[in-house]
């Protein structure tokens, strides 16, 4: 007989050391946060989880409240939807929160909120713009947006938990309050070694990818899973695609190696592909020396008469491949069948030595 | 290289366990493998291991890298004096009787001829070889022995060595030792350093074995592959890379085809690698850059980048996952796999596949390891190897109960000094490896935006110290010269390598080191060693 507690009045079963948020997922229950992250220590930062627990004195954060035996939670009442409604009406007015011009439009955890209490009107002074620290977008990959951060800290628990690069931390206090790298240095004369895990985590638009600014919104946009063309580890990202051109590049959740990880070459070097200097049509070298284009067809044609003139007189052991240690198994099986069993010799390697 | 190591002692040369056992095991002893720049994502779950699981970390280098600042004991040896510190480490274990005797008994075979020539690699003979402490390496070895399961993860530190081979498999007789081979959270670990290098092995992109690891040589699987490929096959096995090249030079190889790869930029002693592919009749290469390499061909083709085609690579710790199309090709631009088929085919070897996928279900047919993985299995999650039923679930971890060579072979080795060490001419050592910021050879990552303003340039790291011997100032130019060549770089002056040691990376054309690094090989893995050469330093 496992533990249970009573969720929306029905008897639900936890395990022990479990949050109110991961049982009641599991009971089948969704309580909507902001500044939740899994895999790191909740912080109960934000107060969009709030539950009403019988017997408590006050609502409690069900990502930072463990389960007990027996206890009653109500997901649902009118007070704690009066309350996440209020906690996010106070955190639209944190800011300059204004979805028009935000990279986030279609994509934010805090307009859903809004959009989800009807909320059409700001109840709250927003915060004035002098009291706004400037943005920082001083390096060439991540944009610092802090008119529109709501101090939540997952960026925080992304970088210290979840990287562990400890790059970036809450700074200052009260309505100073900013989320700082050691010294409050902008991002590239700091620790920051530029994974974007930060990025990946935000909820709102105050942490967004440079290089896919205006390329493309949420909606207009098709994901395509792959795996990374770097380090051998092979992390699972999504290839955010508009146009035939990444917009941009973010880590599947959840899936190995990875778990919702990438580095800065996995996340921010795939520019390369659209390089004015790929590699386009065949080329054949002229007896001046200089590179011409060629066809298919021709440049094919060559290879394979010069293969089998060199085969017919040196043997197939005078020629020798090299193939990819970065390209897909299917062409590396390719290339030493081709070399095996059409060349008729076994020098073929590969640079795993290099 | 790891391959060959990892392959003569256990019988299987991959990763043994898998990435995220990592996070949870009691100990792990990271060796040659700058982790945190190399393998970034694993670098963040070995920290995250520390921080939050209580996980001890052992790490073995020479250059003060960031996983340092999380290790509870660092060795800093000499570069290429691992397999001295190796054999103490297994000494004190012995010594001090904390080694698995049941699993040494029950599972592995060698023990005595080790338990010999380990005697002689007393903490304090190997601080001598070493410059590590005895006292290190004695807190080292207990904590390592005395850890429930403990991983050992390794990279280029390790295999780019004249004894890099030796490197391997002293990593493999410690693991043994102490009874981690075969758990859970235990193993011998290589990071790979590219993407697919381990599938390039898998798939027998090299010059000894069909798919699977499987002997040209063997008869057996000659004849299997001949009737799978309707072929004559040759029993030969064939030269390496580093072979190749020097056939090139000596005129015995005639004709070059390389697929993706950019020697002219990676190969050690380039001066030299130039002038024998220049003695090529012909070269073709096939590459999505007019790479270094490709500079010098007689036929260029156009290849697709991985976002442009469909397929799958196989990771460090051997999972198959899928490769996508996103992206049109640009121009002309063909799948590799295409170009290849064309080329066949007009040789009369029709090779007439509609997909990538068509292709790997005849892997599966010839790969046994790969026999249970098909394009659908791969479609929410990549499998581990071996596989080998379409209803087995993959391999977390290898040689459970048993090694895939039957019992686990120790390898008694002695120490061998590098090929080159510092002298009085040239009184650096220069080890060479890669930066956060880029990859390789550079064809990527020198053209994305962010990485190169991060990372312009080639850059020499000096120790204080001698710089101020020398009168070099942090950003100044200075010439490094070795027997082989000269290259022009900015000095960064750190403490990250030791006073008498610098290091820089290969990833720019301007500032090629490998000009500089000494070509000599290891025996078996024919590996060279770039973790060692000697140069001299000046201002420029």
């Amino acid at each position: 007989m496992s533990d249970t507690f009573i969720l929306n009045g029905k008897e639900t079963p936890y395990t022990p050391g479990q949050m109110i948020l991961e049982a009641a997922k599991v009971g089948g229950i969704e309580i909507p946060t902001l500044c939740y992250l899994k895999g790191s220590t909740p912080t109960g930062a934000c107060r969009i989880c709030l539950v009403e627990v019988k017997g408590a004195r006050s609502l409690m954060a069900a990502c930072s409240t463990p389960v007990t035996p027996g206890m009653e939670v109500f997901t649902e009442t009118a007070l704690v939807h009066q309350a996440r409604k209020l906690n996010v009406e106070l955190l639209l007015s944190s800011g300059t929160h204004n979805c028009l011009t935000c990279e986030a439009n279609g994509n934010c955890r805090l307009q859903d909120l809004a959009y989800f209490y009807k909320i059409t009107d700001l109840r709250f002074e927003e915060k004035a713009a002098s009291d706004i620290y400037p943005k920082e977008d001083r390096n060439p990959l991540i944009v610092r947006d802090f008119s529109r951060c709501i101090l939540c800290g997952r960026c925080v628990q992304a970088c210290n938990e979840v990287m562990v690069n400890r790059a970036i931390s809450q700074g200052y206090r009260g309505k100073e309050s900013k989320i700082v790298t050691g010294g409050d240095l902008p991002y590239h004369e700091s620790e920051c070694v530029f994974c974007g895990q930060c990025v990946e985590v935000c909820p709102v638009g105050a942490l967004t990818e440079k290089k896919a600014k205006g390329l493309g919104r949420p909606w207009e946009i098709k994901k395509i899973r792959t795996t990374c063309p770097y380090c051998g580890v092979g992390c699972q990202q999504w290839l955010h695609v508009k146009d035939g051109k990444i917009v941009k590049v973010t880590a599947v959740e959840d899936a190995q190696p990875n778990m919702g990880r990438l580095c800065v070459k996995g996340r921010f070097a795939y520019d390369f592909i659209y390089s004015e200097e790929r590699l386009k049509t065949p080329l054949i070298r002229e007896a001046n020396g200089e590179f011409r284009e060629a066809s298919w067809d021709e440049a094919l044609d060559l290879v394979a008469e010069k293969f089998k003139e060199i085969i017919k007189k040196d043997g197939p052991d005078a020629i020798a491949g090299v193939s990819c240690a970065r390209s897909i198994n299917e062409d590396s099986y390719q290339m030493q069948k081709f070399f095996r069993a059409v060349i008729g010799t076994n020098n073929i390697d590969h640079c795993a030595r290099t | 290289m790891t391959v060959a190591g990892l392959a003569a002692t256990f019988g299987s040369g991959a990763m043994t366990n898998s990435i995220d056992e990592l996070e949870s095991t009691d100990l792990i002893l990271a060796t040659g493998t700058n982790t945190t720049e190399n393998h970034p994502v694993i670098g963040a779950k070995v920290k995250r291991a520390v921080r939050r699981h209580g996980t001890k970390l052992i790490v073995i280098d020479p250059r003060e890298i960031d996983l340092v600042k999380y290790a509870d004991i660092w060795l800093r040896q000499k570069p290429g004096t691992d397999v001295a510190v190796f054999n103490g480490l297994m000494n004190v274990i012995i010594a001090e009787g904390l080694y698995d005797k049941e699993y040494v008994a029950g599972r592995t075979e060698g023990f005595e001829a080790l338990k010999a020539v380990v005697a002689k690699y007393t903490p304090e003979s190997v601080e001598k070889i070493s410059g590590v402490p005895a006292e290190d390496l004695k807190k080292a070895a207990r904590m390592y022995a005395q850890a429930g399961r403990a991983s050992i993860i390794y990279a280029m530190g390790i295999t780019q060595h004249i004894t890099g081979t030796d490197n391997v498999k002293s990593t493999a007789n410690l693991s043994m030792l102490c009874g981690n081979v075969g758990i859970e959270g235990g193993g011998v670990n290589p990071l790979r350093g590219q993407n697919n290098v381990q599938g390039a092995c898998d798939m027998g992109a090299l010059p000894n074995v069909y798919p699977a690891y499987q002997p040209v040589a063997g008869e057996d699987v000659r004849k299997k592959f001949e009737a799978a490929w309707k072929a004559a096959l040759s029993p030969k096995p064939g030269l390496t890379l580093m072979e190749i090249m020097a056939a090139a030079g000596s005129g015995k190889i005639k004709a070059l085809y390389v697929m993706g790869e950019n020697p002219l930029l990676s190969d050690p002693d380039l001066q030299h690698v130039a002038k024998e592919l220049q003695k090529l009749d012909l070269m073709i290469v096939q590459d999505i850059f007019l790479t270094e390499t490709a500079q010098m061909a007689d036929v260029v083709l156009p290849a697709c980048a991985f976002a442009e085609k469909e397929g799958t690579f196989t990771n460090t710790e051997r999972r198959v996952q899928r490769v996508r199309k996103a992206l049109e090709p640009p121009g002309e631009a063909r799948a590799d796999w295409e170009i290849i088929c064309g080329i066949s085919s007009r040789m009369g070897y029709p090779m007439t596949y509609a997909s990538a996928q068509e292709i790997f279900e005849e892997i599966r047919t010839v790969t046994p390891s790969y026999a249970g993985i098909t394009y659908d299995r791969l479609e929410k999650e990549g499998l581990q190897w071996p596989c080998p039923t379409v209803s087995h679930s993959g391999t977390k971890f290898l040689h459970k109960d048993k090694f895939s060579r039957g019992l686990g072979l120790f390898t008694a080795l002695e120490y061998i000094p590098p090929n080159e060490l510092p002298d009085q001419e040239y009184p650096f050592l220069l080890s060479t490896g890669r930066v956060l910021y880029h990859y390789h050879t550079g064809t990527m990552t020198t053209r994305a935006r962010g990485p190169v303003e991060r990372c312009p340039e080639s850059l020499v790291e000096i120790h204080p110290e001698d710089a101020g011997k020398l009168g070099i100032a942090d950003g100044q130019k200075v010439r490094v010269t070795s027997r082989r060549g000269t290259v022009e770089v900015k000095a960064r002056i750190t403490e990250k390598s030791a006073p008498g040691s610098i290091f820089m990376n290969f990833h720019f054309t301007e500032a090629p080191v490998n000009f500089l690094t000494n070509p000599a090989l290891d025996p078996t893995g024919k590996i060279p060693e770039y973790k060692v050469c000697a140069v001299k330093l000046e201002a420029a």
